[in-house]
């Protein structure tokens, strides 16, 4: 008889070490993979697992093998059909002969892996430079809170539901006619007056016939249990997600020829931030995105990001967009509503009078929170820093930015530069967990 | 098979398991019954076994880790394991049903999801097929240590796990890649390899390096010379004593490194010396493909109808390992979507059998072909032979027949890189057979399709340039990308510059030389 060893309870992921050490190694590439995923992809499906390609670079294997160009092989197949000896057959693919032996496998280079949730965002996070205290809030999974849900066969003791189980004890016991009590009791009774009656045949024939079926009784309802384990029933709890209320997210852009690749790109690793942070607190979010020139359509996230417009800049326009549709679809005392808005920061002067005053009058009102970032050429971010003077719309806000605190701008040229607009949103989380 | 279903029907109470599901007491029975017939039947000598029930995703740890229990961590085996992983949930490859260790006691692995009548298949084919090629054949025997190869596993991984700790992730990384690349080279093919040192020795060998290190005293160094020795002087040596002195030419290039490199660690050269002794281990393995399977898939059809034939088996189980047994020993043509190359189940299966035919029922051809085994019945005596004495190489010259041959319909398609076009060289006729025989005998040798890199020369107290010679066969030469990346590993382990040099092996002419400074 052989040694058996049971190792199926035995840790799984064993290679998880090396998961990691391959992760580490493909680091640069697998970044620029989910960076060109985040710039194609939907805002809402960065915080999930994505499908990378195999990285090529850095994790080649070297050795000495033989160039498929070169040199004089012979190879032995089967399944000769219609070929004579001296048949020259033409090689695929031209006189270069580049697949030279039949039956080369695909490269594996080729193939695409998955990488969890918390890579993505371990990967995404590094080129946002974040804090690492907010990652870990990011990264964070909600809490559940358990609820009743309708019963189950299987379960911990303490969730025991009396009721239902006796209830199937009951409809049980009635099926397979199990014996009452009172029915052994009766005969007991009948037993006794007969042995309290004088002696006779008939009377034990009849006393023997009343002990067999008590007998016959009593096994039966040994046989068949008064609870059985089928009748056992459980509460079933559900896990629930702690309740939080909606938040909309409004993402207000500039399509005007101004913006380029880079600028979109910019305002996009932007706005995913704040939706990240939304998805985090809210259960249910909404996305609106609007986009204007000099007037403002909302539009899906396709046209969003995609398609250019040409036309002047009135910022204004998106601005009263906004607030038409806050005011449609989403009444304040239900949703938290959230806006960011990317520009670059042109607009007509006489506009931006009236844009501090939506601001002001309406919107400051209404919102959890308005980010505002201004993209700017990386090689003017050293002339701007950090000085009041600027572009049109960057000079009317600052009289908002005073004002208001949960108003935010910032002018950013790289993604390093997005993270310190929503400083304050991450710092001031804890204090609002508390009040959810 | 073409047995009538009539058989046992009486004998019903016999049957060994009945039911798809297994228990560990039937695997036990199964076993006991499967382990007497073989050993009856076929003669087979193996070591104990001992069978371990492991999940799907088990499986697929062990298949990044080259299928070893043990194995130290390294990012290749990650990218190997997202690979395989990846095949397996698209489904374009199943799991191996079973994975066997050649070690003393042999290891067996058993798909937890493999019904009663696949364990039975997989007990057959591993535990006494594999288990006694292991045992028996000579490969194995003279190069591998079967019996110490678990603990110096184990030793390996946490040898490699300390180095780690104590010298950093990317130091021990960077060793390990360069020897990876040069595992190919880090095998003796013609030299017997020492045979692994027990863990007292490893342990007493690593104190007295590491006492070394501790008493290294750069002082001793600079002590002039006594004067009764002369100072050995480097122009006075003559280049052959020289190369005689480091045991040159070495075709062991890991080897060489490990003894002679002049810029590693102690524990450097041991890890080296780990992806070595590892090398080396799958050597064999690599030797013996098609005559390992062969041996396995021989051996389990050849118990699985006994025990059938016996009444032990159920017919609805019969028919699902041979359901299997058919999947695995399927060759599709050459011109078939599905062919990927010679399947070596089917190779080794159908030549043990014709082997069988002609002992019991040869033809007159096979007379011409084989009098030594042809008509002699004793079918059980050469194949345990062939087992124990041959490799893939030596078994397919010396016992592919005509008949296997025809069957087969092989040819032989000539390819020179220059032209274009292939040249059908042998067909199954009179005039090819030898040929075919010959030309697929020299394609599993593994020592000669593999490119032949010795060192040959180094001048320890010049500039300390380290000299490779690729002897080029049939005008084969090294694909260039791949050939850079992996000698900037091998100065990485040197130290100094490394040169290769591609040498006709024919005509002696030097075709390029490569230089890592040139890189």
């Amino acid at each position: 008889m052989p040694i058996f060893i049971d190792r199926r309870l035995n840790p799984k992921d064993k290679s998880l070490g090396n998961r990691q050490r391959f992760l580490r190694r493909a680091r640069e590439e697998l970044k620029r993979s989910i960076r060109d995923q985040v710039r194609s992809g939907r805002i809402a499906e960065v915080d999930r697992e994505h499908a990378v390609p195999m990285p090529r670079k850095g994790t080649s294997e070297p050795t000495f093998g033989g160039d498929k160009e070169s040199g004089r092989r012979q190879h032995v197949l089967p399944g000769n059909r219609t070929f004579n000896s001296g048949d020259l057959i033409p090689k695929p693919g031209g006189v270069g002969g580049s697949q030279s032996a039949p039956g080369t496998t695909e490269s594996e280079d080729d193939f695409r892996f998955v990488l969890s949730r918390e890579e993505v965002l371990d990967l995404f996070f590094e080129d946002l430079e974040l804090p690492d205290l907010v990652k870990l809030n990011l990264k964070q999974i909600l809490s559940f809170k358990p609820r009743r849900a309708g019963f189950t066969a299987s379960g911990a003791p303490t969730n025991i539901n009396v009721g239902r189980t006796m209830r199937n004890s009951h409809g049980r016991r009635i099926a397979l006619r199990r014996p009452k009590q009172a029915e052994l009791d009766a005969i007991a009774q009948e037993i006794a007056e007969l042995q309290a009656k004088p002696e006779g045949a008939a009377v034990r024939d009849r006393i023997a016939a009343l002990r067999e079926e008590f007998d016959r009784l009593e096994r039966r309802r040994k046989r068949i249990a008064y609870v059985d384990p089928v009748d056992i029933r459980f509460n079933r709890f559900d896990p629930q997600p702690v309740p939080t209320a909606s938040a909309v997210m409004f993402c207000l852009m500039d399509v005007s020829g101004s913006m380029g690749e880079r600028e979109k790109d910019l305002a996009k690793r932007f706005f995913v931030l704040l939706h990240l942070f939304l998805t985090r607190r809210y259960e249910r979010i909404e996305v609106v995105f609007i986009r204007h020139t000099h007037e403002a359509k909302e539009v899906d996230e396709q046209t969003f990001f995609y398609h250019t417009e040409s036309g002047g800049t009135v910022v204004s326009t998106a601005l009263e967009e906004m607030h038409r549709i806050i005011e449609q679809r989403y009444p304040v005392a239900e949703w938290n509503i959230y806006a960011a808005q990317a520009s670059d920061g042109d607009n007509f002067a006489t506009d931006s009078e009236r844009c501090i005053e939506l601001l002001d009058r309406k919107l400051m009102r209404l919102c959890q929170y308005f980010a505002y970032v201004e993209i700017i050429d990386e090689r003017e971010s050293h002339i701007f820093g950090s000085t009041q003077n600027g572009t049109s719309l960057w000079r009317a806000y600052n009289a908002v930015d005073g004002k208001w605190p949960n108003f935010q701008m910032r002018r950013i040229a790289a993604p390093a530069d997005i993270y310190p607009v929503f400083r304050q949103l991450f710092a001031r989380q804890p204090a609002l967990r508390k009040s959810v | 098979m073409g047995r009538g279903p009539m058989v046992s029907q009486a004998r019903k109470s016999e049957l060994l398991f009945s039911g798809s599901d297994w228990d560990f007491n039937k695997l036990s029975r199964v076993y006991d019954e499967i382990e007497a017939i073989g050993r009856e039947e076929l003669h087979l000598d193996i070591y104990p076994v001992q069978m371990e029930v492991i999940s799907s995703e088990q499986m697929l740890d062990a298949y990044s880790s080259v299928g070893m229990p043990l194995m130290y961590r390294h990012w290749s085996f990650g990218k190997r394991f997202l690979y395989d992983e990846l095949l397996y949930r698209k489904g374009a490859r199943g799991l191996a049903y079973e994975l066997v260790i050649n070690s003393n006691p042999c290891i067996v692995y058993l798909m937890e999801e493999n019904t009663m009548a696949l364990q039975a298949l997989v007990t057959a084919h591993a535990a006494l097929g594999h288990n006694h090629f292991f045992k028996n054949n000579h490969l194995f025997r003279q190069w591998t240590d079967a019996g110490g190869i678990l603990s110096y596993l184990d030793f390996a991984k946490s040898y490699i796990a300390r180095c780690e700790e104590r010298h950093g992730l990317p130091a021990v990384e960077a060793i390990l890649d360069s020897a990876h690349a040069l595992m190919e080279q880090g095998v003796f093919r013609y030299r017997r390899p020492p045979k692994l040192s027990s863990e007292q020795q490893r342990e007493g060998l690593r104190e007295r390096l590491e006492y070394e290190e501790r008493s290294f005293n750069d002082l001793w160094r600079t002590l002039p010379p006594s004067p009764g020795k002369s100072k050995p002087e480097a122009s006075d040596e003559t280049l052959a004593e020289r190369k005689k002195s480091l045991n040159l030419p070495e075709e062991n290039l890991l080897y060489f490194l490990e003894k002679n490199s002049l810029v590693l660690e102690p524990w450097q050269r041991e890890i080296i010396r780990i992806v070595r002794v590892i090398a080396q281990y799958f050597y064999p393995q690599r030797q013996t493909q098609v005559m390992n399977e062969g041996c396995a898939t021989f051996v389990h059809y050849t118990l699985m109808n006994t025990l059938f034939d016996r009444g032990r088996i159920s017919e609805g189980a019969m028919l699902e390992i041979l359901r299997n047994h058919s999947n695995v020993v399927f060759q599709p043509a050459y011109d078939d979507p599905r062919f990927s190359g010679i399947n070596p189940y089917a190779l080794g299966l159908d030549m043990m059998q014709d082997i069988k035919r002609m002992s019991t029922a040869p033809t007159a051809e096979d007379r011409d072909w084989f009098p030594d085994i042809a008509g002699r019945g004793d079918w059980r005596d050469t194949l345990l032979d062939a087992w124990a004495n041959h490799r893939d190489e030596s078994f397919i010259r010396q016992y592919l027949s005509p008949t296997l041959i025809r069957k087969w319909r092989l040819f032989v398609l000539a390819d020179g890189a220059d032209e274009p076009h292939y040249e059908v060289a042998s067909i199954h006729n009179e005039r090819g057979y030898a040929k075919i025989r010959s030309a697929l005998a020299q394609s599993y040798d593994v020592g000669a399709s593999r490119p032949d890199i010795q060192v040959v020369d180094v001048d320890l107290l010049g500039d300390r340039h380290l000299r490779l010679q690729h002897n080029v066969k049939d005008g084969i030469m090294l694909e260039g990308q791949s050939r850079d990346a992996t000698l900037r590993h091998i100065r990485n382990l040197w130290g100094y510059d490394v040169s290769l040099a591609a040498i006709d092996a024919g005509t002696g002419a030097m075709l390029s030389e490569r230089w890592t400074k040139e890189l």
